[in-house]
C-alpha cells in the first residue's frame, strides 16, 4: 500500500551574495553484501579478524588464480534490486577496473561497469522530525552493480614502512547509484536512512556504517531555481552546475555538513566568476571543508574491460521470482499496515517500523491488544528504558509476552498507569510474569469503594481546615485524593478516589 | 631395454604394465638424458627427488595392478604451470624466489593419473615469444642444427620442444596463446596439440591471455597426444570459462580410418611470399588425406588477414592487466629502494627490473589499446575482428567441413638471435596458428616433413570445438602417411 499523493520536501536554498541557490544531489553508495563468503572466493568475511587471515589465494592474486562467483551474493544483489523495485538483468557482465595500489592486489577491481545485474529502480524517501516531518521525495536509482571491496593500507605503525591488510580485499559490495534527485543535506540523510532500512530488512546490507559497510560518495552541484526542473523535463545534464564527488562518506552527520559545505564552496566560486572543476575531494570534518583529491585531468584513466577469466552472468526469471516471492514486507507496506490496522499515527508508525526487530517486536505485543497503548509502552516506556542502557531491541530483557501481560492488567484496570511503571520497571530488572509480579507484591489496585471510603473519611476527619479550604476551592481536591493515594501506597484506583473524595467533601 | 628415455608415452605405458621395465628405469634415464643436456637449456629446474619418489609410488601402484593413463610416466612441466613447493617464475625474473603453495589442476590431473615430474621447462617469459629468447634463464635451444648454426626451439614452449624432441622426457606440458605449443612441435619434429579454450582447466597456470589460454600436450606421437590430452582434460569448478563436458577417451577413437571426411583447404592461408618448401609440404599433406579416403575441399575463411593484428591487440590488452599483479608487494622480485622512494617508485623500479624487454613492450601496447580515446579504436574492432573470425569457422563447420589443414608455420626454424630485433618479424611466426586461439578451437601440428637443410616441418590441422577425438583420429592418419621417423643427430 503506497501513498502516490505525496508532499515533496521545500527545496532546501542557500542564499548567496547575488541568488538564492538551489543544490543537487546523486549519491553512490556502497553496500557491502551480507554474505559469509568473499564475491570470488571462499575466504570468510568476519569483521575484526586478525590481519591477513581471511585471504583466499586468489584474494592475495598468487599467480594463475581465478575468481568463482559467489551465487548467494548474486542472490543478495537480486533481491536488493527487487527490494528497490529495480529491474533486474538476467545477463549482466564483470569489468576490471585496473589501477595500482597496494591492498588491491590483482592491479585491477573486478566490477560491472557495462552491464550491471540491476537496472532503474527507486527510493521513496521520508523526511525525519523536522518541519518537513511525513513529506517524501521519489528518487530514481539508476542501476546497482556488484564489486570487490579492496584491502585496507595502514601508513601510521611504522614511520618507514606501509603494512597491508587483504581481509577485506575481495569482500562483495554493492553499488547503488542514484539519479540527482536529492535535493538538500537532510534529504541526502533521509535518503541514507531510508535505503539502510530497506536494505536491513532485506537482509542484504547489515548497514553498519561505523565498520564500513556502508558508505557513500555524494556527487554534489548547484544551480539557479528553474534550472533543475528543466532538468528533470529533458534528462540533459547541461542545465545543472558542475559536479564534484565527495568521496568515502561514513557518517550521515558529516555527510549532510560536507554537502553544506561543498554547495557554499561552489557558490562562491561561481558568484566571484569562477567556474567548478569537475573533480574528486575529500571533506575534512575537522576543518570543515572539501579538498581536491584529483582533478579530472588527473582522473585515473581505468582501463575497464570485460574480465576474461568469467563468463557473462545469466540468471534466470523463474529464479528471480523466487527471490521475490520470498521477499519481506517492506517499511513502507509495513507502515501503511501498522497504521490501518493498528490506528497508529505517522509518526508511531514510522518510529516502530524503522527497524525489522522493532516493528516485529510491537507486533508481537499488539496482536489481540489496542495498538495506540501498546505504542505508548513500546515507544515511551520500553525504547527509553533499553536507550538508557544503550540495549537493542533484541537485547530487551522485557520479552514482548511481560509486555503484553503489563498493558493487559492496565486495560483490566487491575493497576494504574503509575503503577504499571514501577511493574515495568521491576520486570526489565527482576523478570517475571507480570500477573504474578502484582499479586505477590500487592500492587493491585484497590477498587473496593469501602476501603477508599474509609481512608478518605480518615484524612477528612484529622485534616477539618483543609476541608474548609476545599469546600471554598473545590481545586483544592486534589489535595485530599493525594493523601488517599499515598496512604493506599498508590494502588487506590484513582477514578474512584476522585469520585469519593467530591462526594464526601459535598462538592 | 636400452635408450629408456627414447620411449613414448604409449610404448613405456604398455612396457610398464607388461612388467618389462619400471617407472624408476624410465625416470633414471631421463635424468640421466637431462643431465647431459644441458647445451639445450630445455630443463630450467630439476626435481629429481619429486621424481624418484613419484617413480617408486607409481611402481608399486603398477604392482598393484592400479596403473592409470600416465602411471610412471616421467614427463616434464612448463615453467608456466604452478607446482607445489617447486620453483614457477613462467620465465621471468620477476617471479624470482616464488614458491606456489598450490598445484596446477593440470599438473594435478597428470600426477593423480600418476605422471612422474622431471622438473620444469624453459619457455618465452609469460609465454610471449616464438623463440625462447624472452626467458629469463636464457633461450633453450632446438635440438636440430644446421651445420654449426644453432637454432631456437620456438617458442614459447621451446623447453617443452626441444626436451621432447632431444629424448630428455617422454613428453611434456605446454600452453599456447597464439601458438606457443604448435609452432614449436613444428619446429622441432613432434606432435603438440591445443584443445578447445575451456577443456584444460587454467587454474594454476600463469595467465597470459586468459580469453585465449590453453594447456595442451608435446609428445612424440599423434596416440601419445591422445593418452596425455585426456589426463589433462576436466571440468574444473575453480575455472569459470572451464568446460562441463565429459572427456572422451581419445586414445580409442585413434582408428585411422578418415574416409568420407571433408578436409577444407582456406584459400587465405597461401601467403605471399610463402617458401616453397612450406606449399610443398601443404600439397603433399593433402595428398596424404586425400589418400586415405578424405574429400579435399577448398574453402574460403576471408578474415583471416585481420587475426594476426587483432590477436595483437587482444593478448597484449589481456596481458597488461593480468601481469599489474607482479608489483613486487606479495612475492616474487622487489627492487632496492633508494631512501625517499615511495610506492610509486618500488612499482616502477620492481617491474622494470623483473620484466624483460618484450614482456614491457607488450604491457605497454595492451595499456595503450584499452586506454580511453583508443579503446574502441582498438580493443572493442579486435573484438569485433574475432567474432568475425570465429564466425568464417563456423559457417564452413556448418557446410559439413570435419577438419582444416594448412602450414603450421610460414617457415622452419630459424637460427638464435635472427628474428629478435623485430618484433613484428617474430609475430610473423604465429600467422597460421592465432586463427585457432582466436576462434577458440582445437589445433594440432604433426611433423610431415622436411625442408632442404632437413629440418622438420610440420602441418596443422583444426577441428570442430569439443571434438578432439575426431581431430587426433585425423592426424593420426596423416602421421601414418607422412611417416616422419626422422630424429635430430645428438650433438649437446
Amino acid at each position: 500500500m503506497l501513498d502516490l499523493t505525496y508532499e515533496t520536501p521545500k527545496i532546501k536554498t542557500i542564499a548567496g551574495a547575488k541568488h538564492d541557490w538551489e543544490l543537487v544531489i546523486g549519491m553512490e553508495v556502497h553496500a557491502q553484501i551480507s554474505s559469509n563468503a568473499k564475491l570470488f572466493s571462499g575466504a570468510s568475511t568476519t569483521f575484526g579478524a586478525e590481519p591477513n587471515s581471511n585471504v583466499a589465494f586468489v584474494d592475495a592474486a598468487m599467480p594463475g588464480m581465478l575468481p568463482v562467483i559467489n551465487e548467494f551474493c548474486v542472490e543478495q544483489a537480486v533481491r536488493t534490486g527487487l527490494g528497490l523495485k529495480a529491474a533486474i538483468n538476467l545477463t549482466s557482465a564483470f569489468d576490471r577496473k585496473n589501477y595500482f595500489y597496494p591492498d588491491l592486489p590483482q592491479g585491477y577491481q573486478i566490477s560491472q561497469l557495462y552491464h550491471p545485474i540491476v537496472g532503474e529502480g527507486e527510493v521513496l524517501v521520508e523526511m525525519g522530525p523536522g518541519p518537513d516531518l511525513g513529506k517524501k521525495r521519489l528518487v530514481r536509482i539508476e542501476r546497482i552493480h556488484m564489486e570487490q571491496d579492496a584491502g585496507k593500507s595502514i601508513h601510521d605503525m611504522d614511520p618507514n614502512m606501509s603494512f597491508v591488510d587483504l581481509n577485506r580485499t575481495g569482500v562483495a559490495l554493492m553499488e547503488i547509484v542514484s539519479r540527482p534527485d536529492i535535493r538538500g543535506p537532510e534529504e541526502a540523510a533521509a535518503y541514507i536512512t531510508k535505503l539502510r532500512q530497506i536494505l536491513r530488512y532485506l537482509g542484504t546490507c547489515d548497514g553498519n556504517m561505523q565498520n564500513g559497510n556502508l558508505r557513500a560518495d555524494v556527487n554534489v552541484s548547484i544551480c539557479l531555481p528553474g534550472q533543475y526542473e528543466k532538468y528533470q523535463e529533458t534528462q540533459d545534464f547541461s542545465h545543472l552546475g558542475t559536479r564534484c564527488e565527495i568521496k568515502n562518506m561514513n557518517s550521515m552527520r558529516f555527510i549532510q555538513q560536507a554537502i553544506e559545505v561543498e554547495a557554499r564552496r561552489q557558490i562562491a566560486i561561481v558568484e566571484g566568476g569562477g567556474e567548478v572543476d569537475q573533480e574528486t575531494r575529500l571533506y575534512d570534518p575537522d576543518k570543515g571543508e572539501t579538498r581536491s583529491m584529483r582533478s579530472k585531468e588527473e582522473a585515473h584513466d581505468y582501463r575497464y574491460f570485460p574480465d576474461p577469466d568469467l563468463l557473462p552472468l545469466e540468471i534466470e526469471q523463474g529464479w528471480v521470482d523466487d527471490i521475490a516471492a520470498s521477499l519481506p514486507e517492506l517499511p513502507d507496506a509495513k507502515k501503511a499496515r501498522f497504521m490501518a490496522d493498528f490506528g497508529l499515527t505517522d509518526y508511531d508508525a514510522s518510529v516502530l517500523t524503522a527497524e525489522v526487530d522493532t516493528a516485529a517486536y510491537f507486533e508481537a505485543v499488539a496482536a489481540g491488544r489496542d495498538g495506540k497503548a501498546t505504542a505508548n509502552w513500546v515507544i515511551n516506556e520500553l525504547f527509553g528504558r533499553l536507550k538508557k542502557d544503550d540495549r537493542d531491541i533484541t537485547e530487551s530483557p522485557v520479552s514482548p509476552a511481560q509486555l503484553g501481560g503489563i498493558v493487559d492488567l492496565i486495560a483490566k484496570g487491575d493497576i494504574s498507569g503509575k503503577i504499571a511503571k514501577d511493574l515495568f520497571e521491576i520486570i526489565y530488572t527482576d523478570g517475571g510474569d507480570p500477573a504474578e509480579v502484582v499479586e505477590a507484591r500487592g500492587m493491585k489496585q484497590v477498587t473496593d469503594t469501602g476501603a477508599i471510603e474509609a481512608a478518605v473519611d480518615e484524612i477528612i476527619a484529622a485534616n477539618p481546615a483543609q476541608v474548609e479550604k476545599a469546600r471554598e476551592n473545590p481545586k483544592l481536591a486534589g489535595w485530599f485524593v493525594g493523601q488517599v493515594m499515598k496512604a493506599t501506597g498508590g494502588k487506590a484506583n484513582p477514578k474512584a478516589v476522585n469520585e469519593i473524595v467530591a462526594g464526601k467533601l459535598g462538592l | 631395454m636400452g635408450d629408456l628415455n627414447k620411449l613414448g608415452l604409449a610404448e613405456a605405458r604398455d612396457a610398464l604394465r607388461a612388467g618389462d621395465v619400471t617407472s624408476v628405469e624410465l625416470t633414471d634415464a631421463c635424468l640421466s638424458a637431462i643431465d647431459g643436456a644441458g647445451a639445450l637449456n630445455a630443463f630450467v629446474h630439476h626435481t629429481p627427488e619429486i621424481a624418484r619418489t613419484q617413480a617408486a609410488a607409481a611402481d608399486a601402484r603398477i604392482k598393484a595392478g592400479d596403473a592409470p593413463a600416465m602411471c610412471g610416466l616421467p614427463i616434464g612441466i612448463k615453467d608456466l604451470f604452478c607446482t607445489k613447493g617447486v620453483p614457477s617464475q613462467a620465465g621471468s625474473r620477476i617471479l624470482e624466489g616464488f614458491l606456489p603453495q598450490y598445484e596446477s589442476t593440470v599438473s594435478q590431473n597428470l600426477f593423480d593419473s600418476g605422471a612422474v615430474m622431471l622438473g620444469k621447462l624453459n619457455m618465452d617469459e609469460f609465454a610471449m615469444g616464438s623463440s625462447n629468447e624472452t626467458s629469463v634463464y636464457g633461450n633453450a635451444v632446438n635440438p636440430w642444427k644446421v651445420d654449426s648454426r644453432q637454432l631456437t626451439p620456438g617458442g614459447s614452449s621451446g623447453g617443452s620442444a626441444s626436451a621432447v624432441a632431444a629424448d630428455l622426457c617422454l613428453a611434456a606440458t605446454g600452453t599456447d596463446t597464439g601458438g606457443s605449443i604448435r609452432q614449436p612441435a613444428a619446429f622441432v619434429g613432434i606432435t603438440g596439440i591445443k584443445p578447445t579454450y575451456g577443456r584444460c582447466s587454467r587454474w594454476g597456470v600463469v595467465a597470459f591471455a586468459s580469453s585465449l589460454d590453453q594447456a595442451g600436450p608435446m609428445t612424440k606421437s599423434v596416440r601419445d597426444a591422445a593418452i596425455m590430452l585426456e589426463a589433462m582434460c576436466s571440468h574444473d569448478p575453480k575455472d569459470s570459462t572451464s568446460a562441463d563436458l565429459p572427456v572422451p577417451n581419445f586414445e580409442a577413437m585413434l582408428t585411422g580410418d578418415i574416409k568420407g571426411k571433408k578436409i577444407g583447404i582456406p584459400k587465405e592461408y597461401r601467403m605471399d611470399g610463402m617458401p616453397d618448401e612450406i606449399e610443398a609440404l601443404w600439397a603433399n599433406g593433402t595428398a596424404m588425406l586425400r589418400d586415405a579416403g578424405a574429400e579435399i575441399v577448398d574453402i574460403s575463411l576471408p578474415h583471416t588477414k585481420y587475426a594476426l593484428p587483432a590477436y595483437y591487440v587482444i593478448a597484449p590488452a589481456e596481458a597488461s592487466s593480468n601481469l599489474a599483479r607482479y608489483d613486487g608487494v606479495r612475492y616474487g622480485h622487489r627492487a632496492r629502494l633508494d631512501q625517499g622512494d615511495g610506492i610509486t617508485e618500488m612499482y616502477e623500479k620492481t617491474r622494470a627490473e623483473g620484466f624483460g624487454a618484450e614482456v614491457q613492450r607488450r604491457v605497454m601496447i595492451g595499456t595503450y589499446v584499452l586506454s580511453a580515446g583508443f579503446y574502441d579504436a582498438y580493443y572493442n574492432r579486435a573484438r569485433r575482428v574475432r567474432t568475425l573470425i570465429k564466425k568464417d569457422f563456423e559457417d564452413v563447420f556448418a557446410q559439413g567441413i570435419d577438419a582444416i589443414l594448412t602450414p603450421a608455420t610460414p617457415s622452419a626454424a630459424f637460427g638464435l638471435g635472427e628474428a629478435s630485433d623485430d618484433p613484428v618479424e617474430m609475430y610473423l611466426n604465429d600467422v597460421f596458428t592465432v586463427t585457432v586461439n582466436m576462434a577458440g578451437l582445437p589445433g594440432i601440428a604433426v611433423p610431415a616433413g622436411q625442408d632442404a637443410q632437413g629440418l622438420p616441418l610440420g602441418l596443422q590441422l583444426i577441428g570442430r570445438p569439443w571434438e578432439e577425438g575426431d581431430l587426433l583420429n585425423t592426424a593420426y592418419a596423416l602421421e601414418a602417411r607422412a611417416g616422419f621417423v626422422a630424429k635430430p643427430e645428438k650433438w649437446w
